[in-house]
Formats: structure tokens, sequence, C-alpha cells
């Protein structure tokens, strides 16, 4: 028996429902990911240094850095006083104060988080022209510096 | 190491946790508070402390503290001359905003005016 024009349409119907549903699953499923992943951006760890200010902020209250201590001109603290004044190659345990083997520095204002609302700061974070030209690869990496790991 | 090992007592210890500011040398000509430095973080860079600031003691910033007599109780005068000679090498002719943003030492007796313009001086500002 050959195929009528209805078994046609109706294959094409449970083809495009299938593709609905598929599309709501994959919607949903990437909502509840970037939740999660939301979750930890909206951290004070991450937060205190992807600050929409001209200072960084500390603790899990984010208060701003004490002693009056800047972002400057390019993120890495004032001129004469850069973070690497304080903050060294690794975390030290006698000081407390927190270090990476990369250079201290805060994120670009390109990269402030505080106040977006969650849809905006994932359109940030995916937005080469403010993540730093990174594709999504690229923002992955990031998040194995040794800064933000 | 500074103190106890190499005799080198102008260097003083103050909060121990990187935020008086008391302890400031130069690594590699940057300001660091070392405190929080790691020995094996200072391996192969070249550290200055107040003693290697100059030679003779002949330093426009030295000369401008005995000018403005800065020092009240002096403790944390060294670290505030050596964060003030890292800020003069970044900015020759600093504002009060500069130095506001980079000189964030602490110190008891409350000497801040006098540290500034003590900056401003030697920046060859004289106020």
């Amino acid at each position: 028996m050959k195929p009528s024009l209805l078994t046609f349409a109706g294959f094409a119907l449970v083809l495009v429902a299938a593709g609905a549903v598929m599309a709501a699953d994959t919607r949903e499923t990437s909502l509840q990911a970037f939740a999660v992943m939301d979750s930890v951006l909206t951290s004070p760890r991450c937060q205190n240094c992807h600050t929409s200010t001209a200072f960084p902020r500390q603790g899990d209250d984010r208060h701003p850095h004490r002693f009056n201590v800047v972002r400057g001109d390019n993120g890495h603290g004032a001129k004469g006083f850069p973070c690497s004044s304080c903050h060294g190659r690794a975390n030290n345990p006698s000081s407390g104060v927190p270090g990476a083997d990369e250079d201290w520095h805060l994120a670009p204002l390109s990269m402030g988080w505080e106040g977006l609302r969650p849809s905006l700061r994932c359109i940030h974070l995916k937005d080469p022209r403010r993540n730093g030209g990174r594709s999504g690869a690229a923002v992955i990496d990031h998040l194995q510096t040794p800064l933000v790991r | 190491v500074l103190r106890d090992d190499l005799g080198l007592t102008g260097t003083k210890f103050g909060c121990g946790i990187a935020a008086c500011g008391a302890c400031t040398v130069h690594v590699n000509g940057e300001p660091v508070r070392s405190c929080s430095l790691p020995l094996s973080e200072a391996a192969g860079k070249t550290i200055t402390t107040i003693e290697g600031l100059t030679a003779d003691r002949n330093n426009s910033l030295q000369k401008a503290w005995i000018a403005e007599q800065v020092p009240q109780c002096g403790y944390c005068q060294s670290g505030m001359i050596m964060a003030a000679s890292a800020l003069l090498k970044q900015i020759p002719k600093p504002r009060d905003a500069d130095i506001d943003a980079a000189i964030t030492n602490i110190c008891r007796c409350g000497t801040y005016p006098r540290v500034r313009r003590a900056i401003h001086r030697a920046a060859g500002g004289g106020k």
C-alpha cells in the first residue's frame, strides 16, 4: 500500500510535536543548568571581584575592601599600590590573605555582575564584547585559571 | 627573616595580615607587604628595604619627611616611606586622590596630613 498524503501529514505532525517537546525540554534543562551555575556566579567569592564599582569587595557580607583599596585604571589596583602588594601567588595560611598563581585583579567593569538579573548576567557572560572576546569554550577555560578556580 | 636573620630592623612587623603596611618593602620595584610574602615567593627577586632606599639617606622623601616632621611614634613610618616611594615611581606628581588610593598604610598617631604634605614636598610641590 502506498502511503497517502494523510499519512505523510500525520508523520510530519508527529515530528513537529516531538521537536517542540525536545525544544521545550532543552530550554527547561538549560534554564535549570544556568540556575545552578548562577548560584555560583552570584556567590560573594565571584561577585566580590566582578563588581560594578570602583573598588573590590570582601567577605560574605560583601563589604567594600578595607583601607580604601580601589580598582584603578586597569583593574589591578591603584598606581603605586597594585593588588599584588598584598595578594601573592598562593593563599597565605598564616596571614589569611588569599592569593593565586596569577596576577590578582578585578574583572573589568564590562563584566560587573552586581544588580543584574540572571538573564542579563547570562547575556553578558556570553557576549564577546563584554567578556574579553571569549567564546563559550574560552569562558569554560577561564573557570580553570588559577585566579578563578 | 628581614629583621631577625638579616638584621634589617628598619622594616617593622605590624599586623601580620597585610593590612597595616608597616612591613612594606619593594620586590622588583613594586611595594609588597612583606609580612604576607612567603620566602619561596621572594626567591630570585630584588628586595629593597628602607635601609636600601638610598645609600646616603639623602632621598627627597626622607628629606621631606624631616622637613614636615612627619613621624610621631614612628613605628609605621618606614612602611609609609616605602609606599610613598613606590607611588612616586608611578606618579611623580601625585594628586591628593592618588595619595589616598596608593597610601593605605595605617598610622595610629594619625600623621596622615603630614604624610600627604611630605609626599607633595618630595614631588616638588613644596606644600
